[in-house]
């Protein structure tokens, strides 16, 4: 409850304006560590909108903005809350975002203003409900999303990287705790050294970030619409724009493409659900069961809708099913006389939207150029859930990289090793908090796989 | 059916635990019954020689520092005392005395029976007396009947005991005594949940018969030091131990003879602890390493029995004989007792309160290796808790609980209570979060006060507590309060002190964090308030650590949050159905007091504390609009 947590708060997407809330008893230090103003934000203009600018560790210009100090109880989340209202960029969001990472925030978890919200006593008790959904909703989510992390190339290279910390720590436990056992003591210029390079690994993680991920591996993307609205000339189109087609291999059902293509560098594993309502065969259950699994597993939901018709039932379901994972909403059929503006879409769903034309190729370049941002931009919005992942998890590397270095330090100097141990620890807690292996007594259960002690 | 007598409190089992227990009862104004099956072997040591070590030390303190006995029994029957791990941080630097045991027991022996509302009887206890789940006394196996309102089992080994090597095999507690074997089923009838653990404890040889030559003695610190902050002892005599290592001779022997230990033949049923493993466990579980060591440790001043510690083993007589003469030393050594593995019955400790009391069972107290515990430092520091929250049960007190960040006391309890044990416990350094916090130097400053409000802390402890407390408090407020010139004079002082000339003006205490310095060279060269030694280290600690300590603090801070939102008694969690099923059914048995205890329950996720905390929320705010 008492980390102090930042997220965008406003939908993702191109707005005039993105509104960044940091929440927690820290927030307005750490405000001020990245706002420059006349005057600082203070107590004493609390709630007064003050105009300034966001500044980086150097001092590098980054945004001209509005920022606005609201003591609790009497704010959103009942905590001291700041709010930073910037152009609505998303490279000055993401900026600034990480910007309070660096001050010191933590990203907010999916709900967890609302949660916080609730517990201080700013929601109504009729709200309670909603609250669980978050709360739940979320854990699943953080099931699946574990799930896929373990067996990825970020996790293994974390696990490496914590097994030989792991190995260092355990061995100086052993020590402590069997002083008189027959163990070889650990040098402080062994342990400096191991140190260095798992420092040395978590920092080249963090450079790659997870963006290095998405291309080694492709993005995992779903189109969804209805039938007839364009989908598979989408497809075509994105296809003649770069012949870089890898394969085309069927999926895991006989009715779901898998596509590998690249969109202005950004490779995309494309899951197409087109054939899934042609075959009249199946029942409707089935098909809401199958795009529902595919959504699932996308990491991009990119949804075609007619922009020459208005929104039916279907395509409000679509909608509120990619609401709360990332996504961007295309309204095809520019070249015909439009039906349904952006705004009626964003009023459900509130992500991204572009008008474009398949057929005449008329705003397809805002595709490529959108994909870019998406997965070079660090995460994305935090409160919708979506790929927090990853802002949590460069979060926790960067924490991890700075508490090694203390740990370094402390093994140069040659600290004691109880003092030297909780540095480690802090790493060993941080990197499994990303791979999922962060279990208690795993120190002590290891001291005695390793070690032959006790009389 | 004869009832004797009415008790406020009957202990059962004079061991570690129960000694303490009884004495903390009695002391807190109790009339106490202590039941042992031997008056001759009252706070016997079954197993090693020895009082402390890392995270058993502290524990001794701790005790002591509340009011305990173990730390001035073993400060007086200490024969060599040694401070462990001094080149590896304070906070994991440890006391650990060999203890001359048959002294040890005499002491405690004499503590006991001359307490104040204390008795001490011989006693077989056969059932324990519940009515409407309440606590009503023991009965005993003459059928006399001992009523009480509160009863503490410390019954160590002796439950169903069974003492098994080679082909050996009986029913039996430590050293062949009789083992208890009619409480086991009161306990099932009264609903309580048991496990049956195993332990075991090496051969002891002639101490005539062993060639020392060949072994590296190990002697004890010339300076004196004592467990207990009131020990007037401040000269002892000390006997060295003795280091030898086994041979790839040892271990064929043993990998030969491997079908006849009761450990791999099937024998055991027990589950024996990873932390003391029988030499036959070590040379299978290790079998690239080609040597162990051992050391050879005095039983006590007038007997000549050695305990050959390492060397703990439940294969036949003649087999341990064999493979202890094939090591240097030990050529022509003379068994006088074998090693033996002993199984005995204890309590699932997920029964019980942080008190110590039985969650269902009112009155029912429980302490030491009943709990599943493992050492006589583990059990005596929940037995002092038992027995102070038996008293206080019997007042109308609120139960002592210590925090985790409080007492390596509280972390063991904690632990215990909340995720159980699945082997004999052993406390560890490395099972402390706040191991900076809980030092075994400071033991007195985080639990005195809170001794001396239980009761236990006498006049004379109080008041040198206090004095110390405030010497070091002044010493440090002055400290803080002097910034150092780089003149001259301050200059010549502090490269004196073998430090490097200040280049700038420095605060007192920032000049003492450097490694070199220490308050005992600034109190000489700048005419500092004098203090005694201990007191001097300890402004050391604090002064040397204070980033540590305080960032440790910080956690204690956040993570009291969770430890003060307490769980109503009566949630349903069943009807939580946004809980993960595993996490419904484990707050359902255990019912934890806190969020933050139910947090540390493996299986409850942090989505399932925020579904407990919305819970918590909703339900104030409905009680507030009911």
């Amino acid at each position: 409850m008492d980390a102090t947590i930042s997220a965008i708060a406003t939908a993702l997407g191109v707005g005039a304006v993105g509104i960044i809330r940091i929440s927690g008893p820290e927030s307005l230090a750490m405000a001020n560590r990245i706002f420059s103003a006349r005057n600082p934000l203070s107590r004493d203009r609390a709630r007064y909108m003050q105009y300034g600018f966001i500044h980086d560790a150097e001092g590098n210009y980054v945004d001209e903005v509005l920022a606005v100090y609201m003591p609790g109880p009497h704010s959103y989340t009942g905590e001291d809350v700041v709010e930073i209202q910037c152009h609505g960029g998303r490279e000055a969001l993401q900026e600034i975002l990480r910007l309070t990472f660096e001050a010191g925030a933590r990203p907010a978890e999916p709900g967890e203003f609302t949660k916080r919200a609730f517990l201080n006593g700013r929601l109504d008790l009729t709200e309670a409900e909603a609250v669980m959904d978050v709360i739940t909703a979320k854990s699943k989510r953080a099931l699946i999303a574990a799930n896929r992390g373990h067996k990825g190339a970020l996790s293994s290279k974390v696990k490496a990287i914590r097994k030989a910390l792991k190995d260092l720590i355990v061995h100086l436990e052993a020590v402590i705790d069997y002083p008189e056992e027959d163990i070889e003591d650990v040098t402080y210029d062994e342990t400096a050294q191991t140190i260095a390079r798992c420092s040395e690994a978590v920092a080249s993680l963090l450079r790659q970030g997870m963006t290095g991920r998405i291309l080694r591996e492709g993005l995992r993307t779903a189109i969804v619409g209805r039938p007839n609205v364009g989908k598979s000339s989408l497809l075509n189109r994105l296809l003649q724009a770069d012949r870089a087609i890898v394969s085309s291999i069927p999926g895991t059902t006989r009715d779901i493409i898998e596509e590998q293509m690249t969109i202005d560098g950004i490779p995309l594993v494309l899951t197409d659900t087109a054939g899934l309502r042609d075959t009249k065969d199946y029942v409707e259950q089935i098909g809401v069961e199958r795009s529902r699994a595919i959504l699932e597993d996308a990491e991009l939901a990119l949804v075609v809708l007619d922009g020459s018709q208005p929104l039916d039932a279907e395509d409000r379901r679509l909608l509120e099913q990619v609401k709360n994972r990332p996504h961007l909403v295309l309204i095809n059929k520019s070249d015909l006389p439009s039906c349904l503006d952006e705004e009626t879409v964003r009023a459900i769903c509130g992500g991204d939207c572009f008008r474009l034309s398949v057929k005449t190729g008329e705003g397809m370049e805002q595709v490529g150029t959108w994909l870019k941002h998406f997965v070079c931009g660090e995460g994305s919005d935090a409160e919708s859930g979506t790929m927090t992942q990853n802002a949590r998890q460069i979060t926790l590397l960067s924490s991890a990289a700075d508490h090694l270095d203390g740990a370094r330090n402390d093994a140069e100097n040659h600290l004691p090793y109880d003092c030297l141990t909780i540095d480690l620890t802090e790493v060993l807690h941080e990197l499994g908090e990303i791979t999922g292996e962060d279990v208690p007594d795993e120190i002590i259960d290891e001291i005695f796989a390793q070690f032959c002690v006790g009389k | 059916m004869i009832v004797v007598d009415h008790y406020d409190v009957v202990v059962i089992g004079a061991g570690h635990a129960g000694c303490e227990a009884a004495l903390a009862a009695a002391r807190l104004g109790q009339k106490t019954l202590l039941a042992t099956l031997s008056m001759d072997n009252i706070a016997l040591m079954p197993c090693n020689p020895s009082v402390g070590g890392p995270a058993k030390g502290h524990l001794v303190r701790e005790i002591d520092a509340l009011g305990g006995q173990m730390g001035i029994a073993a400060d007086e029957a200490c024969i060599q005392m040694r401070m462990l791990n001094t080149g590896k941080g304070y906070a994991v630097q440890a006391l650990r005395a060999q203890a001359d045991k048959p002294l040890y027991h005499t002491i405690m022996k004499r503590t006991v029976e001359n307490q104040e509302n204390l008795d001490v009887k011989q006693l077989m206890i056969d059932k324990l007396l519940i009515k409407n789940g309440a606590v009503q006394g023991v009965e005993a196996e003459t059928g006399e009947v001992f009523e009480a309102d509160c009863v503490i089992l410390a019954t160590g080994t002796y439950l169903r005991g069974r003492i098994l090597y080679g082909e050996v095999a009986y029913m039996a507690g430590p050293n062949g005594q009789r083992s208890a074997m009619n409480l086991t089923g009161s306990l099932q009838e009264a609903g309580l949940q048991l496990m049956r653990f195993k332990t075991g404890t090496p051969a002891r040889v002639d101490r005539r018969s062993i060639d020392f030559s060949k072994t590296e003695p190990q002697y004890g610190d010339d300076v004196v030091r004592n467990f207990s902050f009131i020990s007037p002892i401040t000269q002892r005599r000390q006997v060295p131990c003795y280091l030898t290592y086994t041979n790839p001779r040892t271990h064929k022997i043993i990998r030969d003879n491997l079908h006849r230990s009761c450990m791999f033949n099937g024998t055991i049923e027990g589950v024996g602890p990873r932390y003391c493993p029988s030499i036959e466990s070590k040379i299978v579980r290790f079998a690239d390493k080609s040597r162990h060591q051992l050391f050879l440790e005095p039983e006590g001043l007038e007997t000549n029995e050695v305990y050959v510690q390492g060397m703990s083993s439940s294969l036949p007589a003649e087999i341990q004989v064999a493979f202890m003469q094939t090591i240097p030393g030990l050529e022509h050594c003379k068994m006088m007792r074998a090693g033996y593995a002993i199984e005995y019955d204890c309590l699932d400790p997920l029964q019980l309160k942080a008190s110590l009391e039985h969650k269902q069972i009112s009155g029912l107290f429980s302490a030491g290796q009943s709990n599943g515990t493992s050492g006589y430092e583990e059990a005596a520091a929940q037995g002092l808790i038992a027995g102070i929250n038996a008293a206080r049960k019997l007042q109308g007190k609120k139960p002592l609980i210590l925090g985790r960040s409080d007492a390596y006391i509280g972390v063991l309890i904690d632990d215990l209570v909340t995720k159980g044990t699945a082997e004999p416990y052993r406390m560890m350094t490395s099972r402390a979060e706040y191991r900076l916090l809980l030092r075994q130097d400071n033991a007195d400053l985080r639990l005195t006060q809170k001794g001396r409000d239980v009761g236990l802390v006498t006049d004379a402890r109080y008041d040198a507590f206090t004095k110390k407390r405030d010497a070091i408090e002044r010493a440090l407020t002055e400290l803080s309060r002097i910034n150092l010139a780089p003149s001259e004079e301050n200059q010549t002082r502090i490269v004196a002190m073998g430090s490097v000339p200040l280049k700038s003006s420095i605060n007192m205490a920032d000049l003492l964090r450097r490694p070199e310095i220490s308050y005992e060279k600034l109190q000489r060269a700048f005419g500092l308030m004098p203090l005694s030694p201990i007191e001097a280290e300890e402004v050391d600690v604090q002064v040397k650590y204070k980033g540590y300590i305080e960032k440790q603090k910080q956690e204690v801070v956040r993570a009291m949050k969770l430890e003060n939102r307490l769980l109503p008694d009566d949630i349903d969690y069943k009807q939580m159905h946004e809980l993960s099923s595993e996490a419904m059914e484990k707050l359902d048995k255990q019912r934890p007091v806190s969020i933050g205890q139910a947090s540390r329950i493996s299986g409850v996720s942090p989505a399932d504390i925020s579904v407990l905390m919305v819970y918590l929320e909703t339900r104030r705010r409905k009680g507030e609009e009911a």
